[in-house]
């Protein structure tokens, strides 16, 4: 009746046998592929450095001019503005002004990338059910794995550095852009896209005239799910030597500096309410004309 | 170009079956399967069975029935928007079942334009982006389409709105957007779905006289789709009745009035203001020796309502009706002109005595 209380597991042996037969075979793997692959990575390592350079060495006053200048063209709203204004001035004085630069430049990076490659990938998933279907699960395990399980194959393969923590950050802030693609995609009014295929429209007419600007408002949701969701993992990606203000704050747990703590979350915090305001304003413009009225 | 060398629509033994294995049952459906049975054993829908059309060059088509009975699916294998299960659907010669995909393409962008019942504007595009559409699919250089749209802009009564969007107007104004669209195009064929169906009483009337105003200088050849008898009589030089998937009666609107194929075309003719649409000669008698009619004389082809204004206004007495000659060929009077206008029996027992079983 053992088996009753206790569960059959594996024997020890054998456990440690496997584990260590996969380890070893990562190992080799990394060995042999490691550098070809960081290789193929340095374009967003020199991305990376040029984003960050610009954001840190440029004068703060001409920053904060192109932020203000962003969240006016994008939401045309004076409070919004005055808002990123206020928050600007108030990290720049409690001197946090080059950690959120550094953690800006990486959102930035970060987000370009999730666009760049999640669009296609969403655009994909919403010709074929059968994708969907194969990539959905995937997704999940991305947004449900505890972030720090793929730190490890990622600094495995890449050491320590802003690469592999942009890796990381964007496995993680991926997905909503893949899936709100996709769902804005399959959304749009069928009525309309029929009428395109009527006049004959080519299926590359077909993405870029109906389905895309019709779907637009939902992956500017995706956009801001994901911006937001890359900020939640600052503090993460710093662990793996990604600078910015997620590094005082891992200061600040293991010597427990409660305002250092206090002041820099506060500032991602602050980031955070910029860029979402923003990007929703931004999204709700997009809105305006966009709905189908009939009658 | 519309009216050049154009051969008209063709539609040979179609057959529609919606489900996974439909060409299977296209043969017990020739054979004389229902609609119903085939449901019930097969789990497949019949959509459209043995249908045959002639639409000639440069007339409006109508196809009527209630909804659901396949008019949708019917108008989309024109520009095959749907594919059929077997048949033919010749547009001008070309057996548009065979096109490959690049054929298919420029045929739709060439040969056919569309009107939708939900009008199916892009909604992010202003009137004038929305218009020329159809150019620049086609690849047409921009200025020159911006040219021909904002000639079919003034002409469907929009001009000053080109810069407003969809969601900024009325229904009525958007379904202008969705002719001018399909004008601008300028392919012979022109499919409408229910174009006015979606439209107030008075709109409809009001689109109604802009497509005939229309009509007269374009001279499409136009398939027109409405479960609406007036609108199909007002509209129709051709007008087909389909039901459950099958035409019931084909003929022009005298056909489909005074001489309805069934119970159910009669249905639908019953409701009809038959004054605006029979017309004199299904009234008259012949003439006899000796008659001496009042002066005046109405042409024929003239309707019933017409005649009784003309003659409200005489003196009592018959009239002769002359034909295009001016040679009198029957005779009316006021008393059979009611008649027919208020009791079908009348105006069809003189003409074809065989109908009145149907009414
Ligand atoms: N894709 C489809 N799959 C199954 N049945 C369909 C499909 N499209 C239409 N039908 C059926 O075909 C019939 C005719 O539909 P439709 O052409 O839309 O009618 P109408 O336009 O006259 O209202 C209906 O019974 C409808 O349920
Ligand atoms: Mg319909």
């Amino acid at each position: 009746m053992e088996w009753f209380y206790e569960f059959p597991s594996m024997n020890d042996d054998s456990l440690r046998t496997l584990k260590k037969a996969i380890d070893e075979g990562f190992r080799t793997f990394t060995r042999a592929y490691g550098d070809a692959i960081e290789g193929f990575f340095s374009p967003l390592q020199h991305f990376l450095i040029a984003a960050e350079r610009f954001m840190t060495q440029t004068p703060w006053p001409i920053i904060t001019l192109i932020i203000l200048a962003i969240a006016w063209g994008a939401s045309r709203s004076w409070k919004i503005v005055l808002g990123c204004l206020v928050t600007l001035l108030a990290i720049g004085y409690f001197d946090m002004w080059d950690d959120t630069m550094r953690t800006i430049s990486m959102i930035f990076v970060c987000t370009i990338l999730s666009i760049a490659v999640g669009i296609p990938i969403g655009i994909l998933m919403s010709r074929s059910d059968r994708l969907q279907r194969l990539v959905n699960p995937a997704l999940d395990v991305m947004q449900t794995m505890p972030s720090f399980v793929y730190l490890i194959p990622v600094v495995m393969l890449l050491g320590i550095g802003k690469v592999p923590g942009l890796i990381a950050v964007v496995i993680y802030a991926i997905p909503p852009m893949i899936r709100l693609t996709d769902l804005g995609i399959r959304l749009v009014d069928k009525d309309v896209l029929e009428a395109a295929e009527a006049f004959g429209s080519s299926s590359w007419q077909k993405l870029k005239n109906v389905q895309l600007p019709l779907a637009l408002p939902t992956i500017m949701a995706g956009i801001n799910q994901t911006i937001m969701m890359a900020l939640a993992m600052v503090v993460i990606a710093s662990m793996i030597g990604v600078q910015g203000l997620g590094q005082p704050v891992l200061k600040a747990i293991a010597n427990q500096y409660f305002t250092l703590g206090i002041f820099n979350g506060l500032a991602i915090v602050g980031i955070a309410i910029i860029f979402d305001r923003v990007s929703q304003a931004y999204g709700q413009r997009l809105q305006k004309h966009r709905e189908v009225v009939h009658g | 170009m519309a009216d050049q060398h154009f051969d008209g629509i063709k539609i040979r033994h179609l057959y529609k079956i919606f489900g996974p294995n439909a060409s299977a049952h296209v043969e017990a459906v020739r054979n004389g399967l229902s609609k119903a049975e085939l449901n019930e054993k097969f789990g497949h829908v019949l959509g459209l069975k043995d249908i045959n059309i002639e639409m000639p060059s440069g007339c409006v088509q109508v196809i009527m029935g209630l909804s659901g009975s396949g008019k949708s699916t019917l108008i989309r294998h024109i520009n095959r928007l749907i594919d059929p299960t077997a048949g033919e659907v010749l547009v001008n010669g070309v057996d548009v079942v065979k096109m490959n995909e690049l054929e298919l393409r420029e045929f739709r962008r060439q040969q056919t334009a569309m009107v939708f019942q939900k009008f199916a504007l892009l909604p992010h595009r202003n009137v004038l982006d929305n218009t020329l559409y159809g150019l620049e699919v086609q690849g047409v250089e921009r200025s020159k389409a911006v040219d021909v749209a904002m000639r079919w802009i003034e002409r469907v009564g929009l001009k000053g709105f080109e810069s407003k969007y969809p969601n900024q107007l009325s229904g009525g104004m958007q379904q202008r957007v969705g002719l001018a669209r399909a004008l601008a195009n300028d392919a012979p064929v022109l499919l409408m779905d229910e174009a006015y169906s979606a439209l107030d009483p008075l709109i409809r009337t009001d689109m109604q006289s802009v497509l005939l105003d229309l009509q007269k200088e374009i001279r499409k050849t136009i398939v027109f789709i409405t479960h609406d008898l007036d609108e199909a009589l007002r509209l129709g030089d051709q007008i087909a009745i389909l039901r459950d998937g099958e035409v019931i009666q084909q003929g022009n609107s005298q056909d489909i009035v005074l001489r309805p194929a069934d119970d159910y075309v009669a249905n639908f003719v019953k409701e009809v203001n038959r004054g605006r649409v029979v017309q004199v000669e299904a009234v008259m008698v012949p003439p006899w020796a000796g008659l001496s009619p009042t002066c005046m004389t109405i042409p024929a082809g003239t309707t019933i309502e017409d005649a009784m204004r003309v003659i409200a206004k005489g003196p009592d007495g018959d009239v002769a009706v002359v034909g295009p000659g001016g040679e009198p060929i029957g005779v009316v009077n006021l008393r059979q002109l009611a008649g027919a206008m208020v009791n079908s029996h009348g105006a069809v027992s003189q003409h074809d005595g065989s109908v009145a079983r149907a009414l």
